[in-house]
């Protein structure tokens, strides 16, 4: 009994990680075919700017207001930890290279994936679940070039400016609360920060992050979508399932270009 | 009518991360203040760096005129060879001296220049010859601690007045003065 | 039939083993209305699906135009999808276009017609249906009925010469279904085009159609015109036109004894 229990179970994990597998697979056959029909998304620009519209000019009230929370937030944090070792001035560069090297790039991409990943899977899903990619499809129209491109694309334009964003207002509202609130002096701060926040090392490589995660987390949400059970309850799953994959994906390539960029 | 104004908020979408980005590189960044563009090369030995990194500013009087490019191990010589890129808009003579300071007591460590008097100057692949490592804090409290109790053994019916008066001599000698240079 | 401009020859299909279709032959011939009626899940609509190329034959082939469509490349495919044009079963209009740009996108995709001109076409499909002064509303502030109208001016936008219906009835009251029945009909007339439509609606379906065949079990059961069909004496034939509740289509679905079950339902 034990062991029928203990082999039913293995097979259900055997099973669980071939879906897996599968899945994943699918989803990079549809990260491929997205790359070669990429054509019509640039070639009519105007269906690619439509997506950034939505996903990334509607994103900017919940990136914007977060990073201004997030920004003065680290100043608080670190005003108190700073001020022990006498080096409160340096609350500049704790801030700065703390946002634009992770809280940026990350935070963007976490938030993104709620706001914007959401919208992709469930209008993807829905899309398939009336039928409307079929009738694409019987019109000679390609979805995949016509609807996952422009989304693909606009995703991965969209992030980075979003985290840039979120850098510099992240910063503006460290500064708030560093120099008028705690009294750092002014010219400490930024000249600490610019002495020590690198252009190419740091602001770069936190866009080239934030462009990563564009990708990761649009295709994500973009498969999803695709893959969806047309069902209510199928979309309803795959837009959860956007949620926890893209944020997974996003931490985890985190560690790996962090690694990478500072071993370089 | 609907389009014109989604084309609109995208124009304005991303010219803001354009902004942000501008903003990020010349208020943030270091993009202004150390926009070396041409460098020309030299290289230093050092028998220890102490805690130099790649990307340390290379300094004189103060101002930054380079960075530090690579640090690699010679296993001939047992020394370090440390890479400096320099800024072409900068000439030093080719007897410059190089020493690898920190900043503060705690702080960084960078490499200064000193200008010597030679008329001939640095070009693209020279090694700089004279060099000063870096101070490395447990040698020399070490070092201070040995000359303190070789001097109490070298004279041990001296006055307290005495003793402080070549405890300050054994000051002088150890390499602290490096910092006060 | 001569002329036949999409014919089904002995078309097997199935998902996972189990075979839907067992081999099937229609024939579509040029200028008519044909519907192909059966029960729910009989596999008419993947009929459908495979004439369009969108699913591939298990066994036999699909023609249209003489070219067997799963034989074709994806290029091969769409040109002759541009010949088609379907209404499926809930409109799947563009939720995210208006009215105007559902009938402009065939158009605005396949040809470089200037803005005018797609204008006019637009009218002009939407006046063939009727709705053109519905052209600025939105898919989401149309009842069922002028969805699927609106649905069918977007898929004649192009003139296509075979037009299919999915389940062009469903859920629609009788005034929508009369006027549904009316349009299919004149426009297959008025295009020159052949019809392919999917339904489960005799009475409608009798009243317009050229021909029609009968799907059951994978096979195709009966075929003949409207009143031979009224007149046939086919059991199934019979059950189906008349809606009988029971007969060779049994009302229990394929269960074990209702005796024995009873016995175990403790478990």
């Amino acid at each position: 009994m034990v062991l029928h229990k203990l082999k039913r179970m293995l097979s259900k994990l055997g099973a669980g990680c071939i879906n897996k597998i599968w899945r994943l697979g699918a989803g990079g056959r549809l990260f491929w075919l997205t790359l070669v029909s990429s054509g019509e998304s640039f070639r009519r620009f105007r269906l690619t700017i439509r997506e950034i519209y939505f996903t990334g000019v509607l994103s900017l009230i919940i990136i914007l207001v977060s990073a201004f929370f997030v920004g003065m937030v680290l100043a608080l944090q670190g005003y108190h930890t700073l001020q022990k070792y006498g080096s409160s001035e340096a609350i500049g560069v704790l801030v700065a290279l703390a946002l634009v090297r992770e809280l940026g790039p990350v935070v963007t991409a976490l938030l993104f994936a709620g706001r914007a990943g959401t919208a992709i899977t469930a209008e993807i899903g829905l899309m398939k679940a009336t039928e409307q990619l079929s009738a694409m499809e019987m019109m000679a129209v390609s979805p995949i070039a016509r609807v996952i491109a422009p989304r693909f694309w606009a995703g991965v334009i969209a992030m980075p400016v979003l985290a840039t964003l979120f850098s510099m207002v992240g910063i503006l509202g460290g500064y708030l609360v560093a120099v008028p609130l705690i009294g750092v002096d002014a010219g400490a701060f930024w000249s600490q920060m610019q002495a020590n926040v690198d252009w190419e090392y740091d602001i770069l490589n936190g866009v080239l992050k934030s462009v990563v995660f564009g990708v990761a987390c649009t295709m994500i949400a973009l498969f999803e979508g695709y893959d969806a059970p047309p069902t209510a309850e199928g979309v309803s799953r795959a837009t959860t399932r956007t949620v926890v994959s893209s944020s997974l994906a996003v931490l985890g390539l985190d560690f790996i270009l962090t690694s990478f960029m500072i071993a370089v | 009518m609907e389009r014109t104004t989604i084309d609109l908020w995208v124009g304005i979408f991303v010219a803001l991360g354009f902004a942000a980005l501008l903003g990020l590189a010349m208020k943030v960044g270091n993009l202004t203040t150390s926009s070396i563009g041409q460098t020309y090369l030299v290289t230093a030995n050092f028998e220890n760096i102490g805690g130099l990194k790649p990307r340390a500013p290379v300094k004189s009087a103060g101002v930054v005129v380079g960075r530090v490019s690579e640090i690699t191990f010679d296993p001939k010589t047992y020394e370090a060879v440390v890479s400096l890129n320099i800024d072409t808009r900068y000439n030093f003579p080719k007897d410059t001296f190089a020493n690898i300071y920190t900043a503060g007591l705690l702080g960084e460590q960078y490499i200064g220049l000193e200008a010597g008097g030679d008329e001939v100057n640095l070009k693209n692949g020279d090694k700089i010859s004279q060099t000063q490592d870096a101070v490395v804090l447990e040698k020399l409290i070490s070092q201070f601690l040995y000359s303190k109790a070789t001097e109490s053994d070298d004279k041990p019916g001296k006055t307290a007045s005495a003793s402080t008066e070549s405890g300050v001599d054994a000051l002088d000698a150890s390499p602290l003065d490096k910092i006060g240079k | 039939m001569a002329n036949a401009i999409v014919e089904i020859k002995d078309l097997s299909f199935g998902y996972k083993g189990r075979l839907l279709h067992k081999g099937i032959n229609m024939t579509f011939p040029k200028g008519k209305v044909v519907a192909i009626m059966g029960g729910s899940g009989s596999g008419k609509t993947t009929l459908l699906r495979l004439i369009g190329g969108q699913l591939k034959p298990t066994k036999g082939h699909v023609e249209v135009g003489g070219e067997v469509v799963h034989k074709q490349d994806r290029e091969g495919i769409y040109r002759l999808r541009r010949k088609m044009g379907m209404l499926f079963q809930h409109g799947a209009l563009f939720t995210d276009l208006s009215v105007f740009e559902n009938v402009a996108f065939p158009m605005r995709e396949h040809t470089n017609l200037p803005e005018s001109m797609i204008r006019d076409l637009v009218l002009l499909k939407l006046n063939a249906v009727g709705l053109r002064g519905a052209h600025a509303l939105m898919p989401t502030e149309l009842s069922g009925g002028m969805a699927r109208r609106i649905a069918l001016a977007r898929a004649i936008a192009l003139d296509p010469s075979i037009i299919m219906y999915d389940e062009p009835f469903a859920g629609l009251d009788p005034i929508s279904m009369a006027v549904i029945c009316d349009l299919i009909r004149s426009l297959n007339d008025a295009l020159g085009a052949t019809s392919i439509i999917v339904t489960h609606d005799v009475e409608e379906t009798f009243q317009f159609a050229d021909y029609v065949y009968f799907v059951a079990d994978g096979v195709v059961a009966a075929e003949g015109t409207p009143e031979d069909l009224r007149k046939s004496e086919l059991p199934f034939v019979h059950q189906f036109v008349h809606g009988e509740k029971d007969g060779p289509v049994p009302f229990h679905y394929a269960a074990p004894e209702y005796h024995a079950s009873l016995l175990r339902g403790a478990r």
